[in-house]
């Protein structure tokens, strides 16, 4: 007790060993948020006020002149009675749905082509990539329009090979294959990503399956699938988060319309349609939060299913 | 392994047929060699194989861009439905009715302003992102990890769920028809995924650098400034070209937030002129397209390497 209570008295005249301790502390939590100051004021303005506001205006009536009335669930009763809403559902569903396992099994496909060793493998790596850069531009979805409309370079072709005559671009049944077509253009990114996995499993493990007698398609079921499920993981959770959100490549094919026979009504499009057009700020807001929570389910389960198909190695985190 | 599971066999067969010969150890060479260049020859197969099939692919991936090319030097009655990628008699009139432009807008107007949103993204993006990814990889502070998760979970939300309430709020300042919506993101670090490549850079650099500049008294900003910066420079690359690239492509920002022709970018003014034109015009609608594309070609041409490794990076590191 004594030398508990005399300890004190010795060193108070030089600063205590704690103290300096939590003055650093202190001035390193400052300067914490002193460089974190930019993402910090831009997370809290344009995050999470506008997240806030538009939860608070889906349950609104507001077109931007009018002060938002309150209308309680009116919007959200109203949206799944909306058949363009439910329409926009049917057609971003149907482009994720196939869209994004397409142009995964093509990144993988091709990553695994190029994982070979051979020459020339950046060149074509570098080609690959290219669409990825300016597959969502609207000039590219220009080009494709201009090569699917009718007699164009697409209806010559399938003409060439004995199918029926006719462009897809005013054919309801096949703008969504036309799109797909595009987003599978644009497999050089995840190309890219699997690639770099693919670098990453040892090739100590195919050797000894080889030993084992094991055959390709086996060394691909067990090795390069489980090795690469993380970069699967990534690539699925991505691509799929970013299907939900095309834009320009459908405005354009379709001439801002989101035609021929709301074939083409992808989620954002009907989104600016009754929010930047119709000003029916409070509706819009209801399709935005119907969509993250959406797209939040969507993320959880992938990361729940995650444990049972996604394995990390010793060394990784 | 295959080739030295077949070397029992193939010796005996050679031996068989040159009992002839009689030193023996010639003819292991000769065998040797025999199954090296058996060995050669599959891979040069395999080499083929693969060349042909990558090439047919390259053919197939870059047919519509090389297309898009060709076609803006052809007539339009030559473009629609024709295959072949060698012009009959090429010319620049697409071109000139490109430069143009529409509606007393010239062309060069809507490129000045892509240009100036692309690289006020880019300074927007290296400042803000460089400085508030310093934060996460080097500083310790209460509440860092759980706005480390904040911003990797921005990466994954919807942008519908912002955009409303910011076009409300911007509508209200008076700042519609301005580049101020589309430019402030870009200096508040709200684009996650260049704050993640940086903050992932900066902890593969060696934290001794900044323990022995610490030690020797520099605070955080001489640390950031002197040491990080410097050795960012292939993130910062990196994160430029992608920066200058994203906003050159970007439409969905300057459709609603712009509305004078003579503020338009170009992926707007494009479609505008997509709009304008009789439908038929597509000779100068591909002209206008690839000019819309040159700066993104000639980015990726000079800097694929950056490009395609910090699309790596980036994947591996989620």
């Amino acid at each position: 007790m004594t030398l508990i209570a005399e300890a004190p008295v010795g060193t108070r005249p030089r600063p205590r060993p704690s103290d300096v301790r939590r003055r650093r502390q202190r001035a390193e939590t400052r300067a914490g948020y002193a460089f974190l100051a930019p993402w910090l004021i831009g997370f809290v303005v344009l995050t999470a006020g506008p997240m806030l506001t538009s939860l608070y205006l889906s349950f609104t009536n507001y077109n931007l002149f009018a002060p938002p009335k309150w209308i309680g669930l009116d919007n959200f009763r109203l949206l799944f009675k909306d058949p363009n809403y439910l329409q926009a559902w049917k057609v971003t569903g149907t482009y994720v749905i196939f869209g994004t396992p397409l142009k995964l099994a093509a990144a993988l496909g091709v990553a695994m082509l190029l994982n070979t060793a051979h020459r020339g493998k950046g060149f074509y790596r570098s080609s690959f990539y290219a669409p990825s850069l300016i597959g969502a531009s609207v000039s590219i979805a220009i080009v494709w329009k201009a090569m699917f409309i009718d007699h164009g370079i697409v209806d010559r072709i399938q003409v060439f090979f004995g199918f029926p005559e006719g462009g897809w671009v005013g054919d309801p049944s096949r703008t969504m294959p036309m799109l797909i077509m595009l987003t599978i253009w644009q497999f050089g990114a995840p190309m890219v990503i699997f690639l770099a996995g693919l670098k990453q499993i040892p090739n100590e493990l195919y050797e000894a399956a080889s030993v084992d007698g094991a055959g390709p398609g086996r060394k691909f079921l067990k090795i390069t699938l489980p090795m690469l499920s993380p970069v699967i993981f990534f690539n699925l959770l991505l691509e799929t988060i970013h299907a939900f959100q095309v834009f320009a490549s459908a405005f354009i094919i379709s001439n801002g319309t989101g035609g021929p026979a709301r074939s083409t009504l992808f989620y954002t499009l009907y989104l600016y349609f009754r929010g930047f057009q119709d000003f029916r700020m409070g509706y819009a807001s209801a399709m935005a939060w119907v969509l993250v929570v959406v797209v939040g389910i969507l993320t959880l389960i992938f990361f729940r299913s995650s444990k049972f198909w996604v394995h990390y190695s010793g060394e990784g985190k | 392994m295959t080739t030295a599971a077949a070397m029992p066999t193939g010796s005996t067969v050679a031996s068989v047929s040159s009992t002839a010969v009689p030193s023996g150890p010639t003819v292991t060479v000769e065998e040797s060699a025999r199954l090296h260049r058996r060995h050669r020859n599959r891979t040069n197969v395999r080499s083929v194989v693969f060349h042909v099939l990558a090439l047919a692919l390259v053919v197939v991936i870059l047919y519509p861009a090389v297309w898009m090319l060709v076609s803006a030097f052809k007539p339009t009655a030559d473009i629609v439905g024709n295959v072949s990628l060698i012009p009959k008699d090429a010319s620049f009139d697409n071109f000139a009715k490109a430069l143009q432009g529409i509606g007393g807008v010239s062309f060069w107007r809507f490129f000045t302003n892509s240009l100036i949103l692309a690289l006020g993204s880019v300074i927007g993006i290296t400042l803000s992102c460089s400085v508030s990814a310093y934060a996460f990889a080097r500083i310790e502070f209460p509440g860092r990890n759980v706005f480390f998760a904040l911003m990797i979970g921005t990466l994954l939300l919807p942008f519908h769920v912002v955009i409303i309430p910011q076009y409300i709020v911007f509508s209200r300042l008076h700042l519609v028809d301005t580049y101020v919506p589309l430019l402030i993101g870009k200096f508040l670090a709200a684009e996650a995924f260049f704050v993640f490549l940086m903050v992932q850079f900066m902890r593969n650099l060696p934290r001794e650098l900044d323990e022995a500049a610490r030690i020797d008294g520099a605070g955080h900003v001489r640390i950031f400034r002197s040491i990080m910066l410097p050795l960012m420079k292939p993130a910062l690359v990196t994160s430029s070209i992608f920066a200058f690239i994203w906003s050159w492509n970007d439409f969905f920002g300057p459709l609603i937030y712009l509305s004078k022709p003579n503020l338009y970018s170009l992926p707007v003014a494009l479609r505008l002129f997509v709009d304008q034109t009789t439908t038929s015009d597509y000779g100068a609608q591909m002209a206008m397209a690839v000019l819309a594309l040159v700066p993104v070609l000639l980015f990726f041409l000079i800097f694929q390497r950056y490009l395609v490794e910090g699309v790596a990076t980036q994947g591996l590191k989620g």
